[in-house]
């Protein structure tokens, strides 16, 4: 019974908790944690059930109180949104065990007002994967990004409170963008329903082409600020690096690939492939801004010094991975593209985990300094090992499995050019993340006694790197019954 | 043809020239209070242009009356953005929020004395 | 042709795995620890060798592990070449070990429980490529070596051993991405990348311009092999503990290289591929080229290792010659130059090591005399620098005899001259190492003896076997057989 109301139990769950924890506070602080781990496992299973359902019996669209879509709010859910939903949700629970010692550790006596906002960048991100009404889309995008920008300020540095400033402002001009894309969308059809704008929109185009393509533009700046594509990816480095740990392994993770989803889905779904193809020739622009993307953000990584900053702008490199396969305009790239958002997910919350777990025990941020990590921390260690092999794309790990489809996909269109970055991303991940496992191997350092994370903040670690491996040698389960499915329905072909 | 593309689309001009004021702001302001209220003049810009496109010529206000046939306004623009009102007071607190930290902690709002001491 | 299903191949991969794992396990006691990798070794040999018979019958054995994408299985196929490596490589790796635990111990080096654990996944690597059934698996395992061998090339962690370890990594990691866009076309192409007998890659209705463009990002791909333009990893690698110089760098490593080429070469594109197109040709002529200037380039050293190597850089480009020659005695030849080569190369290994630890020499300069102190070892040494010349009855003769019959039988004049011109080269970069041992004075006294058993035993051992293979090649069992059924199974297409 309460499975059918899955599909708005998946945002109200956490949202109503969100505004339990400080009453649980009251009475119990160290309970917080615990309750927050069992809400995001809750919302797990949620996700899960939602997606079984699509699997089984199609999409599912609910509607909130009983008012029929188009005119009510409609929670649509179809393979798409459920695999990406798991994912998030996924990520989140891992982090909220986590972030129990790291954040007793970075932010003491605020774990009340931690918590309560984590909870709400959790509804957030959860109701701008489900819901199927446009106007929506901007509320929960405000609402995580609010969410973000308060976890950000609150990292140690005081310039965190900058990074965030920055994101904010950024952020807001973004979603300022959106909201004026929905509004001209609503001009010349009438409706906010992504199904039923889908619909009438082709009609709409032939009578006010100009209107369309304007919204279009507005859509395509907006998302590629929230998504942190090279060029606007200015606020990611900043905000990444400074924020308290837990934080940064949930956004690096989670709310750029959330905006990433949003982006496929209004380019795919309201505009449909024919149009961005033959109208407005988006995808070759994104295409090679993702190019560029992949290159400049490897290329930065390696000038950094600073462990969470170089993970930073391998983020921006990776999200250029993503959008690079959306933007091929094929179903191998598409594959790649939208299980990258699985497997960077993983791996970046991996290795955000990480590098919280060596601030946590030793306080050291730069790699230069990691000498003699592999014998103190060798759990942790081996772990980015794991990981790090499979950013470079090393088989049988999940970043291989991107790769694969990637480079497939790029062949597919025809564009070797876009196969060479890739090969070339390939070697600069390894020039950067080599120079880390140098540092934490193999030089000779005085000490050596193992002097590891607690466990709750190891185990998160360990699980998200087997992942990485089981997940890449077990993929083709998720390729055939989830993937193929739902590639067909954005990209038929 | 200068009244059908400056007069009757007034509105539009207004939001248009609105939301660059404020857009302005954001770019070229150095106080961090400064940039604030041009996000916030930036957003109002778009409420506005929300608001003008719910407009019907001759429409009433929207509530329904029994046996009476006359034309309404459309009123979904105004719900959404009553939403989006909140949305942005919302924003402006937390930033509002935020700027006074950095006062705290850099004693300074102006955005190029911050980067000064963030060296 | 006969296929079996067994989990042997699986199995012989898993083997050092799990020796592997157990080395970190038993990393406080070294006796117990030592003794795993001599187990696993001993184990790893048996279980190559129960699939002798049934290869040498003409069988085939097969076992897909999992699929990991779409018509992309992990999978192991044991054919008469792939045997040949495995065998080859794990019949080294138990000599290799006692070596190593010899040279590491009188050393006293630091790290060892690592060093042992990375040889033993290096050797997942190596008969993981023996064995595998396709590209992609091959990929994968060709990966594994890469990443394996790198802490061993950097054992010192000197400063000179992390630049020399970049450059390892830079090379072999390049080319690992080139392999991975290969392998990426290949299947794009054909929807597959298992190998065939006959080749894949024929009939798909590929460009031939494609084909020459794919065939050089294979070529790029499998620089293990150390091809000229590419070869520099190898002297660079040279910084390495020597029992790792020895067994990856002459046997593994670039053997692996060498395996991924001529698969590529035989079971990608296929004997009548190459032949159409004439890649084949231009391949010959271009490692032609590696051979005469390795050889060159091997006189400028006085550094006894890098002379090694630079030899191993021209020797292996003997193998991919005898194989893009295309014909049977030419692919006959450049096959067994793998086992040949592997065991008089590591004798010559193993004799530079035990020099190192036992008179702490590293150059030929210095090295008046030795042969009066070291009698067995410089034996060993001349036998294997005979081998690598081609005098009989050592085993490089009969490899080398096998490449310059395959050269007449493709007409190929210039082939035949290059050879020749390399055996001269040959005695020109090796006898002035055994004319200083023997018959120069010394400088100054000599106080050493000659090496520990440990070390020395493997050594005559290798050298012996190295004369047995060249007096008696045609014994049952022995390399020429198995050598045999792979060259029929390729030029008939494995009918």
């Amino acid at each position: 019974m309460i499975f059918d109301n899955a599909p708005a139990l998946v945002v109200i769950f956490p949202l109503i908790a969100a505004v339990a924890v400080p009453f649980i506070g009251y009475y119990n602080k160290r309970l917080i944690p615990y309750f927050v781990t069992l809400i995001t496992f809750c919302s797990l299973i949620f996700s899960i059930s939602n997606l079984r359902t699509v699997m089984q019996t199609g999409s599912i669209s609910y509607t909130m109180g009983g008012w029929e879509p188009p005119f009510g709010i409609e929670y649509a859910i179809d393979y798409l949104n459920g695999f990406v939903s798991i994912v998030v949700i996924f990520i989140i629970f891992i982090v909220s065990i986590y972030a129990k010692k790291s954040v007793e550790q970075e932010l003491p006596g605020r774990t009340i007002n931690f918590y309560t906002v984590f909870l709400l960048l959790t509804a957030g991100l959860q109701g701008l994967i489900v819901t199927g009404d446009l106007f929506n889309i901007y509320v929960f995008l405000e609402i995580s990004s609010i969410a973000a920008y308060a976890l950000i300020s609150v990292g140690k540095s005081r310039d965190a409170l900058m990074a965030s400033m920055n994101y904010l402002i950024i952020g807001t001009v973004s979603a300022s963008f959106i909201l004026l894309g929905i509004g001209y969308l609503y001009m010349v059809t009438g409706t906010l329903n992504m199904a039923d704008l889908a619909d009438r929109l082709p009609l709409a185009f032939d009578e006010r082409p100009k209107v369309v393509l304007a919204a279009f533009a507005f859509f395509l700046v907006g998302f590629s600020i929230k998504v942190g594509l090279f060029p606007l990816h200015t606020w990611m480095p900043d905000a990444y690096s400074l924020a308290p740990s837990a934080v940064s392994a949930m956004l690096a993770s989670t709310f750029t690939k959330v905006a990433a989803y949003v982006m496929i889905r209004v380019m795919f779904t309201i505009f449909k492939p024919d149009f961005i193809i033959s109208t407005v020739h988006a995808h070759t622009i994104l295409a090679w801004l993702a190019a560029i993307a992949i290159i400049a953000g490897s290329v930065l990584a390696i000038a950094q010094t600073d462990f969470k900053r170089m993970l930073a702008y391998s983020s921006v490199s990776q999200i250029g991975y993503i959008i690079l396969g959306v933007a091929l305009m094929n179903q191998i790239a598409m594959t790649g593209g939208i299980i990258h958002i699985m497997n960077h997910g993983i791996m970046k919350a991996a290795l955000f985990m990480v590098a919280g777990a060596i601030i946590y025990k030793t306080g050291i941020r730069n790699i230069n300094d990691f000498k003699g990590l592999g014998k103190t921390m060798p759990y942790t260690s081996a772990a980015f090992t794991l990981v790090a092999l499979s950013m470079i794309g090393i088989p049988p790990t999940v970043g291989f499995v991107s790769k694969w489809y990637l480079a497939l996909g790029a062949i597919e269109a025809g564009m070797w050019v876009f196969v060479g970055v890739i090969m070339l991303s390939s070697l600069l991940n390894i020039v950067y993340f080599w120079r880390v496992f140098e540092n934490m191997y193999f030089y000779r350092a005085e000490g050596g006694k193992v002097d590891e994370v607690p466990l709750s903040m190891l185990l998160p670690i360990l699980i998200l790197a087997a992942l990485t491996f089981l997940l890449g040698v077990l993929a083709l389960y998720p390729l055939k019954e989830i993937m193929a499915p739902m590639v067909q329905i954005i990209l038929p072909g | 043809m200068i009244e059908d593309l400056i007069l009757a689309k007034y509105n539009y001009w207004i939001y248009v020239t609105l939301m660059m004021i404020g857009f302005y702001a954001v770019i070229a302001k150095n106080n961090l209070v400064k940039k604030v209220i041009g996000l916030n003049i930036f957003s109002t810009a778009i409420f506005l242009f929300y608001i003008s496109i719910g407009d019907v010529i001759g429409g009433t206000e929207p509530i329904y009356i029994h046996g009476e046939d006359v034309v309404y306004v459309n009123p979904i623009p105004h719900v959404l953005i009553l939403t989006g009102i909140v949305v942005s007071v919302s924003i402006t607190a937390v930033a509002l929020a935020l700027i006074i930290k950095i006062y705290e902690e850099f004693g300074t709002i102006e955005e190029d004395q911050i980067l000064e001491l963030q060296s | 042709m006969e296929t079996i299903i067994t989990i042997k191949p699986l199995l012989a991969v898993l083997i050092p795995l799990i020796c592997a794992v157990m080395i970190i396990f038993s990393s406080k006691h070294p006796n117990i620890r030592d003794g795993w990798s001599v187990a696993a070794g001993a184990v790893l040999f048996l279980t190559v060798l129960s699939m002798l018979p049934d290869i040498l019958a003409g069988s085939v054995i097969q076992f897909t592990v999992i699929e990991m994408l779409p018509n992309l299985p992990i999978k192991f196929k044991v054919d008469a070449f792939g045997e040949l490596f495995a065998l080859t490589s794990s019949f080294l790796w138990i000599f290799t070990t006692f070596y190593s635990i010899g040279y590491m111990r009188s050393l006293k080096e630091h790290a060892q429980t690592r060093y042992f654990f990375c040889f033993a996944i290096a050797i997942v690597g190596a008969i993981g490529i023996a064995f595998s059934a396709n590209l992609f698996t091959l990929f994968l395992f060709y990966e594994v070596l890469t990443v394996s061998t790198y802490p061993l090339v950097i054992h010192n962690e000197t400063p000179e051993a992390m630049s020399g370890g970049r450059k390892y990594l830079l090379y072999l990691m390049t080319a690992g991405i080139f392999l991975f866009f290969s392998v990426a076309a290949v299947y794009y192409y054909t929807g597959t990348t298992d190998f065939a007998f006959n080749g894949i890659l024929d009939g798909h209705g590929i460009p031939v311009v494609m084909l020459k463009i794919l065939f050089i990002t294979f070529m790029i791909g499998s620089a293990k092999a150390a091809f000229m333009p590419l070869h520099s990893w190898l002297p660079s690698a040279m910084v390495a503990p020597t029992p790792v110089s020895a067994l990856l760098h002459a046997v593994a490593v670039v053997k692996a290289g060498v395996f991924t080429a001529t698969r590529v070469i035989l079971y990608v594109f296929g004997v009548d591929l190459m032949g159409e197109t004439g890649i084949g040709l231009m391949m010959a002529y271009f490692v032609c080229f590696t051979i005469i200037v390795a050889s060159i380039y091997a006189l400028t050293h006085d550094n006894l290792k890098k002379r090694l190597a630079y030899s191993t850089v021209s020797q292996l480009s003997y193998i991919v010659l005898g194989v893009s020659m295309l014909t049977p005695d030419g692919i006959t030849g450049g096959m067994l130059h793998i086992p040949y080569h592997a065991f008089m190369k590591i004798t010559l290994f193993m004799c530079a090591g035990a020099i190192i630890v036992t008179a702490k020499m590293e150059n030929i300069s210095e090295m008046n005399g030795i042969g009066r102190k070291m009698p067995i070892t410089m034996l060993a040494f001349t036998v294997g620098a005979l081998g690598m010349v081609g005098v009989p009855p050592v085993a490089g003769f009969v490899s080398k005899w096998f490449l310059l019959l395959g050269s007449v039988e493709m007409n190929q004049l210039p082939i035949l001259l290059v050879l020749l011109a390399s055996a001269m080269l040959n005695v020109g970069y090796f006898f002035p190492v055994i004319y200083v041992a023997f018959f120069k004075k010394p400088e100054k006294e000599l106080n050493f003896g000659e090496a520990s058993p440990f070390l020395l035993v493997p050594l005559t051992l290798t050298a012996i076997i190295s004369l047995i293979l060249g007096i008696w090649p045609d014994a049952p069992y022995l390399f020429l057989e198995l050598v045999n059924v792979a060259v029929q199974n390729v030029t008939t297409g494995g009918i």
